[in-house]
């Protein structure tokens, strides 16, 4: 009786009876979730554009931080790292473009997935033969980020915001809303959406399948840099940030590779359900540490049911 | 050549202009293969231009050169009396070529109305944000293309389907959907690879149908590629035949069917 009582009773008692550290869990699992969400988005972006399913996306975040940071230690100003990075990320757009996409066109999915692995293992190599393998420090103040934190007194109780996972919050909603702006209404957004149908039809309505893979990965370069920022501030730069993005693979499941609408609420469903399986079953009656593997055993039970994931497309084989 | 060198109307009362795309002693090879041997001819403005040649004549290779999804060794492709670099396609697509695809080529997953929507990709010049934001100048934009696009889905009579996904269609509903967008983009020259392959006879004469309105109504110029012999002589205004990469004839549909070479390869040639 206790485990049931563990389970179906006791964590529900104490969220009605702590209502603000409910709200504290809800929070630190939304910031979370904004973030591998945000990396979801670029997984979606480049597969709906080029049905790639792009393995260095979690890698890109690594070095488009560690860029960044290492940039500023030699000496170059904040916010001209920034653009600096930025640069530097269209220039690994193009690359990839040119070196890996262009000679693998009409390739196999399973040889353009193995090649963003090629794309992951020397931006590995890349990043440390030229910023060093050691962990960083975010520079969060240097570029303007409020580090405080604001506290809240909901219900009587303490809820305490962190400026820096606001911002994060707030940048995030920017730039997800800029996107679906950007996919669902510009020539672009269309030339991209219908590019990842069929490459033939769109060379014949005037769409240059370049100029679009290098735009697809360039857009998923900055979604990169935001992610790292955001997710440097709070817990360093090293490539152990990799295994973090890797949280958007069960996001995709949840939400279908092909919707963007999926990615957002996958990627907030994982971020805040974690978080209150660890707070409220996986401490209590496993010890903790539940993080790490909640969201994959998630995604595998939806998968189970929904193979399409909750908001993909529905796949029909005709026979 | 009884094709008279200067513009002219024809019998059922259309204008023929000057020559829209010329080419010249055009040679294409793959490896070792000559798909085409210095084949010459031109398409001229307003008419309906037919290709036509047995199974592996070149037809659709030819088709593909003037859509810059190949290029000829050798040769000169002329546009509107200009010499056209070697292009990719969608540099081709934006200078006025539209054109359809033998094992049709749309975009599966989205309505028929983005896929005509597409069409007009080309169209769309308001600079970004303001298309982001749908203001000013990007939504005088939008709202005129919607309304060429319902036009076309008009005329094409697609109005049922407008919302329905590509992917579910029939045939013969998805080759009229390709040439919907083929025309959305408002071509000046329109390139189809057998519109009619596949297609029941009712279905076919639909399609005949559409190609001459499209002709008669916008004017555009029509180069076709097809195998239904009948439908071509009732279609075209000329005849390009080709076989095994050469050109063994070219004329009115008249001249084209009492030519001997032509005869010959159609029909095989007595060794005696």
């Amino acid at each position: 009786m206790e485990i049931l009582n563990k389970i179906f009773i006791a964590p529900f008692a104490d969220m009605v009876a702590a209502p603000d550290f409910l709200m504290q869990v809800l929070w630190e699992g939304l910031v979370s979730g904004v973030l591998y969400a945000l990396i979801a988005l670029g997984f979606v972006l480049i597969y709906r554009s080029s049905r790639i399913f792009n393995f260095a996306q979690g890698i890109m975040v690594v070095f488009a931080a560690l860029t960044l940071v290492g940039l500023h230690e030699m000496g170059v100003p904040a916010w001209i790292s920034v653009a600096l990075t930025l640069a530097v990320m269209f220039g690994l757009a193009v690359t990839i473009e040119r070196v890996v996409l262009r000679p693998l066109v009409g390739q196999p999915d399973l040889i353009l997935f193995m090649a963003t692995i090629g794309i992951t293992l020397f931006l590995i190599g890349l990043g440390e033969i030229v910023f060093g393998g050691a962990n960083k420090v975010m520079i969060t103040s240097e570029l303007g980020i409020p580090t405080g934190d604001l506290v809240l007194e909901p219900f009587g109780g303490l809820l305490i915001l962190q400026h820096i996972d606001i911002t994060a919050v707030i940048v995030a909603a920017l730039l997800v809303i800029a996107l679906l702006l950007f996919l669902n209404r510009t020539r672009m957004g269309r030339a991209i959406r219908a590019l990842g149908d069929d490459h033939q039809a769109a060379l014949s309505v005037g769409i240059s399948l370049q100029t679009v893979w290098v735009l697809v990965w360039f857009i998923a370069g900055i979604i990169a840099l935001v992610t790292g920022i955001a997710w440097g501030s709070r817990a360093g730069v090293s490539f152990a940030l990799e295994v973090i993005a890797y949280k958007a693979l069960p996001v995709l499941m949840l939400g279908g590779l092909e919707s963007i609408t999926g990615a957002i609420i996958g990627g907030l469903m994982i971020g805040m359900l974690e978080k209150m399986f660890e707070i409220y079953w996986g401490g209590p009656l496993l010890g903790g540490n539940t993080e790490s593997w909640f969201a994959y055993v998630l995604a595998l039970v939806v998968l189970l049911f929904r193979p399409q994931g909750l908001f993909g497309e529905k796949i029909i084989e005709r026979v | 050549m009884s094709v008279p060198a200067d513009p002219y109307v024809t019998e059922d009362g259309r204008q023929i202009g000057g020559v829209l795309m010329e080419m010249k002693n055009i040679t294409l090879r793959f490896g070792g293969v000559v798909a085409i041997k210095d084949i010459s001819f031109d398409i001229r403005e307003g008419e309906i231009r037919a290709i036509i040649g047995p199974n592996g004549a070149g037809k659709s290779s030819m088709l593909n050169v003037i859509s810059g999804f190949y290029h000829p060794q050798e040769g000169e492709v002329r546009y509107k009396g200009a010499l056209r670099p070697a292009m990719k396609p969608y540099e081709v697509a934006r200078m006025g070529v539209g054109r359809t695809f033998q094992n049709i080529a749309l975009f599966e997953g989205m309505t028929v109305l983005d896929n005509v929507m597409t069409g007009r990709l080309t169209k769309m010049k308001a600079p970004i944000w303001r298309q982001a934001i749908w203001r000013g100048v990007a939504e005088q934009e939008e709202i005129h293309n919607r309304e060429q696009i319902e036009k076309i889905i008009d005329f094409l009579e697609i109005q049922a389907i407008r919302k329905t996904p590509v992917g579910r269609l029939p045939y013969g509903l998805k080759k009229r959907v390709e040439l919907a967008r083929a025309l959305a983009a408002e071509p000046s020259l329109l390139l189809l690879d057998e519109p009619m392959a596949g297609m029941n006879v009712e279905e076919k004469e639909d399609m005949s149908r559409f190609i001459l309105d499209v002709n008669d109504e916008f004017g555009t110029t029509i180069a076709l590629i097809e195998h239904d012999m009948g439908v071509v002589m009732d279609l075209s205004d000329r005849v390009v035949v080709m076989d095994y990469g050469k050109k063994i004839g070219d004329g009115t549909p008249e001249e084209v069917r009492n030519n001997q070479e032509v005869i010959d390869a159609y029909l095989g040639v007595a060794h005696g």
